[in-house]
């Protein structure tokens, strides 16, 4: 039950994004030529969405499903780790038109070249952790 | 239940991409994709070569079920739920793409060009995919977040870290949409 969960959340978070095609190279290049508002009201409303729901859990203290508060991390302070790591981001997000969750989703659908993409991501991560501490963030 | 099947509405999907997130966190847990490549990482064995992938995987293992939740339904979406009206985008885009020598989508999710088989035979384009994935992967680590993360994790909790990178994410696509591509296609 425990396991179920997440991949039930996981599995409509696979349809959605499929089905809103979010997780479309097509839609990704639309959406950085100004041609559509489609993925741009994606965005929005789950940025609104989100924080109203964000609103209601922080100020009626709802606890979590286990009992605990529902805490949420502050990011960590810093400037130059956001800009810089969100330009290479967005680079690569332009370029095959997928981010990390449509990658997983994108090869359970059976796109099977997109196994390059995940080499790479794995790649890069990899990279980050051995550069880590030379990087200015 | 037909439109099931027709390309849903933006409102629709932003909606629910925000109940995916409120759900987790009512579960304890944050929304975050890109830690998965982190963990991923630790499981091939980074964590022998640097101290950034040592870490317990097994507090990561629901985000991971997550993962294997996303990739049946990207198979079930793609195989159930498919429809030739997909896709549809605009004139004007699909033109563009043409003079790029990209094939239009006619209801598929993603361009032979880039994602068709023929890829398998191009060391460039497999060359281009690889770099891709690279600069999404160093890119979400170095930036602590992805879209998940930042765009709608991060915004939702009114974070100003999370809107520098996503500031971040908008210039590098635009570079990459408007002065990259049209270099390499």
């Amino acid at each position: 039950m425990k396991s179920l969960k997440f991949i039930l959340v996981g599995f409509i978070f696979g349809i959605v994004l499929t089905k809103s095609e979010a997780v479309s190279w097509y839609r990704i290049y639309e959406m950085f030529q100004f041609q559509s508002f489609h993925m741009f009201g994606i965005i929005m409303v789950a940025i609104a969405t989100g924080t109203v729901g964000l609103q209601i859990i922080k100020r009626n203290q709802i606890k979590s499903s286990n009992g605990k508060p529902i805490e949420i991390a502050d990011k960590e302070k810093g400037s130059f780790r956001y800009w810089i790591g969100g330009l290479f981001f967005g680079l690569g997000w332009a370029l095959v038109g997928a981010c990390p969750g449509p990658i997983f989703i994108l090869l359970g659908a059976g796109f099977l070249p997109v196994i390059f993409v995940l080499f790479g991501a794995l790649l890069g991560t990899f990279l980050y952790g051995l550069i880590k501490d030379k990087l200015p963030h | 239940m037909d439109f099931l099947y027709h390309t849903w509405h933006w409102s629709v999907a932003g909606f629910l991409i925000a109940l995916i997130m409120l759900s987790l966190n009512y579960f304890g847990k944050v929304f975050g994709m890109s830690s998965n490549l982190r963990t991923l990482c630790t499981l091939a064995g980074a964590d022998k070569c640097a101290d950034f992938f040592k870490f317990d995987t097994k507090s990561q293992y629901w985000n991971l079920l997550v993962v294997l939740g996303a990739m049946l339904g990207g198979f079930v979406a793609v195989h159930f739920l498919s429809d030739p009206s997909n896709v549809m985008l605009n004139p004007e885009t699909i033109k563009q793409l043409a003079t790029m020598g990209i094939d239009a989508p006619n209801g598929k999710l993603l361009p032979n060009a880039l994602f068709g088989n023929e890829v398998f035979q191009s060391p460039k384009m497999i060359f281009i995919l690889v770099v891709g994935g690279l600069l999404i992967g160093f890119g979400s680590r170095y930036a602590g977040g992805c879209t998940s993360g930042h765009a709608i994790a991060g915004m939702s909790n009114l974070q100003r870290q999370s809107l520098k990178a996503v500031i971040g994410f908008f210039v590098g696509g635009l570079i990459m949409s408007h002065f990259i591509l049209p270099l390499i296609f």
